[in-house]
């Protein structure tokens, strides 16, 4: 009870906060000098309520408060505390106390961090900044409040979603949250800096690092997501190519390649086009993402609650800040003295664009895979449903093209470069070709796609390796996340050729053997825990003399009363054992899934060393 | 001027996107394939113990659920679930319809005489062909019926489980 109306009134008087700032910032906007004190401090105060408010929220979970219906809709007391705690971003009004927590922290260390730096430019950003962060205010507090009350106070709470009870996912939401609210900085920096006619190389050297900084949250949020996938949902896959999944990449791309583009804005002064219109694409994806999922228009694990209103409410403020940002970009920007048509065929700048474009073209596809069955819906009537083989099929062959042009052109100079001692690139491209041929050969698939686009991956993978070699420390960061990145696809591409799954049913004690494996079920014991029932079963699977004990579970929740498939997996360094079982309905038997499935972890460690890439560059700023 | 072009086209696109969105709010996303509903075929058969011709057009239209089960007196699993449908039948908001396969017509009737009837009408199907309608794969095997369509089937004998959930679907 307390601690609901503390969270509330503290809402309520961050919303208010927001006039002073306001006041302060357009007073001294016109007047003084130098950044009046009191802004920074008022940000701090906002900051601070909503951190409170926050916390009430929290506490209303660890103390299952029921009075407190976002508490009673998702909480109850046999849960452990762990996910009491993150059952309060578990759902769709504290995921968004979070971002409102997130949007004001960055803010105000946005303020302390730019002290050098143009006091109009300080000030406009933080004005765009707040008319989004009362948007969001105004949001929470109207349409989806996390403090109604319920009256009488239900004695037991409904529960959180048992698959959402896991540690990745338990921080996955914050992580990425940081990464899409981050963004929402470089929107509103962006469009200070149009205004003002800032964009420079200042400007792009102190916005770079909150592109990386979001950047990096972003990645780790996806990977987060992706390894819950992983093993919870049960299907052994990482990525479904689901639209709530797309919602995320699409930010991450537009992210990325804004990342390149500033680093030609700040050595070149030129694509500042390019990099306003991704500051506001980047944001405005990641709001186009909380609208999906937030209002129920897609059907999704992520969906928490199909409410037209709210979603309502997300589309407008969306199309404001849209037609705000383009009103903007179109009045004060002007093009740069340098065109990007100027640039010469063989420079960084040309393969970055090259790279921009590539970029795009994968972002639109993801762009129209999600939204289109929307369109086709509203104008049609039909529903249709857009899978894998889609996104496969347009995105899988522009891979070679792209890989070979993250070979190139790291290897080329700013300004001009010519090819004179590149020789030795063609040899390597044969190399990898000559053994991605070998590994292919015997194999039942489309050969000669399959050669060039290994052979493509090869190609970037070794080159990465000799850069390391050749150039040392100098230029490590980018260095590291290209490495990461052909480690990624070449993971990715042999864990599909080489994955292998059985099927069968089976009851204790009986056996199933093809000519690969032999696999046991041994035994089925059930345990009784604080908050749900679980069934282990224990295979034994024999594959070339190597015999494995695994123990994939059956968890029957009481509240909500669902049942989940715990997999089990033994992971070693090549290959994954991956293992689930589940009910069929005559009760005796299980349904056994067992999957091989060779370079799962390299996976996560090339989308963790692409991350390192970006940490190192974030860092290594400072030291020089 | 086209720049001028490039705005107008951007706010109409725009608007446009808006409106989609806006209207796609207000649909509902939930979708159920047509193929789990089937329809019943349409087929006229004779009767265990009436002399009329039913259709099954005219059988299964009230606004209630019909159970359709195929049985054979020859068929072991029939009278083990024989009980579970006697005890189904008398559940008032259900009626149960029966398809004799391929049997002899006194062995069938003595079936029912010694185990009781749960059927209001048991049509037959000497040939077989009637069940291949229906697109059975065996005997016993159940439909559940809810206005013209099937909307569940059973392969196999009924037993307690399926039974509960049978009643479940009705409530």
């Amino acid at each position: 009870m307390l601690y609901s109306y503390i969270g509330y009134y503290s809402l309520i008087f961050g919303l208010i906060i927001s006039l002073p700032i306001f006041f302060y910032s357009i007073k001294n906007f016109r007047n003084e000098d130098t950044l009046d004190y009191k802004i920074i401090s008022f940000s701090f105060i906002q900051l601070f309520l909503v951190v409170v408010s926050f916390l009430g929220l929290v506490f209303s979970f660890i103390y299952s408060d029921f009075s407190n219906e976002t508490v009673f809709n998702n909480s109850h007391t046999t849960k452990p505390l762990f996910y009491k705690i993150s059952g309060t971003w578990g759902n769709h009004e504290g995921s968004l106390l979070l971002w409102l927590v997130v949007l004001t922290l960055f803010i105000f260390l946005f303020l302390i961090k730019s002290k050098d730096l143009l006091k109009k430019y300080r000030i406009l950003t933080l004005l765009f900044q707040q008319i989004i962060i009362i948007g969001f205010f105004v949001f929470l507090i109207k349409s989806s409040s996390p403090f109604n009350y319920i009256f009488p106070v239900p004695e037991e709470g409904l529960g959180l979603n048992p698959i959402l009870q896991d540690p990745a996912l338990a921080i996955h939401p914050p992580v990425l949250y940081l990464g899409y609210v981050g963004s929402s900085i470089i929107f509103s920096s962006a469009l200070a800096a149009t205004t003002l006619n800032y964009i420079s190389k200042t400007w792009a050297l102190h916005i770079k690092n909150w592109v990386l900084i979001s950047w990096i949250f972003l990645t780790l949020g996806i990977l987060l997501g992706s390894v819950w996938a992983y093993y919870e949902l049960g299907w052994g896959g990482f990525w479904f190519w689901d639209p709530v999944e797309n919602v995320s990449l699409m930010p991450w791309l537009s992210l990325t390649t804004l990342l390149h583009c500033i680093l030609v804005l700040e050595k070149r002064s030129a694509l500042s086009s390019w990099t306003i219109i991704l500051s506001i694409a980047t944001f405005t994806l990641s709001m186009c993402g909380t609208f999906l999922v937030r209002s129920g228009i897609l059907n999704s694990v992520h969906t928490f609650a199909n409410d037209p209103e709210r979603g309502l409410f997300i589309l407008t403020f969306l199309f404001v800040l849209i037609f705000i940002s383009l009103i903007i970009f179109f009045v004060f920007h002007k093009s740069d003295n340098q065109k990007s048509d100027s640039f010469f065929l063989l420079s960084k700048e040309t393969s970055i664009l090259v790279n921009n474009w590539f970029m795009m073209y994968f972002l639109s596809v993801v762009l129209i895979g999600t939204i289109y069955p929307i369109f086709l819906d509203v104008i049609s009537s039909q529903k249709i449903s857009i899978g894998p083989p889609f996104y496969h099929k347009l995105i899988i062959p522009f891979l070679i093209p792209f890989l070979i042009f993250m070979v190139i052109g790291p290897q080329l100079n700013w300004i001009k470069s010519g090819l004179e001692k590149k020789k030795y690139l063609v040899l390597f491209f044969f190399i990898s070709l000559l053994i991605s041929f070998f590994i292919i050969k015997n194999l039942k698939i489309n050969f000669l796609f399959n050669t060039v686009l290994i052979g493509s991956a090869f190609f970037l993978f070794f080159t990465t390796i000799k850069q390391f070699f050749l150039k040392g420390f100098k230029n490590i960061q980018q260095n590291i996340a290209h490495f990461g990145f052909s480690l990624l696809i070449l993971s990715i591409l042999f864990n599909n050729i080489f994955s292998t799954e059985l099927i069968t049913n089976l009851k204790v004690g009986e056996s199933f053997k093809n000519n690969r494996f032999e696999i046991v079920f041994d035994d089925l014991k059930k345990f009784q825990k604080k908050n749900y029932i679980s069934f282990k079963g224990n295979f034994s699977i024999r594959e070339n003399e190597i015999e494995d004990n695994l123990e994939p579970e059956l968890r029957i929740y009481n509240q909500p009363n669902i049942i989940t498939s715990e997999a089990d997996i033994k992971t070693t360094l090549f290959t994954d054992k991956f293992i689930t079982i589940n009910t069929v309905q005559n009760q005796e038997y299980f349904n056994v899934r067992y999957q091989v499935k060779p370079f799962m972890l390299w996976i996560w460690i090339s989308v963790l060393l692409i991350c390192l890439g970006g940490l190192i560059s974030l860092f290594k700023k400072k030291y020089e | 001027m086209s720049n001028r072009i490039i705005y107008f086209l951007l706010i109409i696109f725009f608007i446009f996107v808006y409106v989609t969105f806006y209207k796609g709010l207000n649909k509902s996303n939930l979708y159920t394939p047509n193929s789990n509903e089937m329809s019943i075929p349409e087929f006229s058969s004779k009767t265990l113990f009436k002399k009329k011709i039913f259709n099954t057009k005219k059988i299964f239209n009230k606004e209630k659920f019909y159970l359709l089960n195929i049985w054979a007196s020859w068929c072991v699993p029939c009278r083990d679930e024989h009980p579970f449908l006697i005890n189904l039948g008398k559940n008032k908001k259900i009626e149960i319809i029966g398809l004799n396969y391929k049997d002899d017509h006194n062995n069938a009737k003595k079936f029912i005489n010694e185990l009781g009837n749960p059927y209001s009408i048991i049509l037959l199907d000497r040939s077989g062909t009637k069940a291949i309608e229906l697109g059975a794969i065996g005997v016993p095997e159940t439909f559940l019926i809810h206005k013209n369509k099937i909307i569940k089937r059973y392969f196999g004998p009924l037993n307690s489980k399926l039974i509960e959930e049978i009643e479940s679907y009705i409530r």
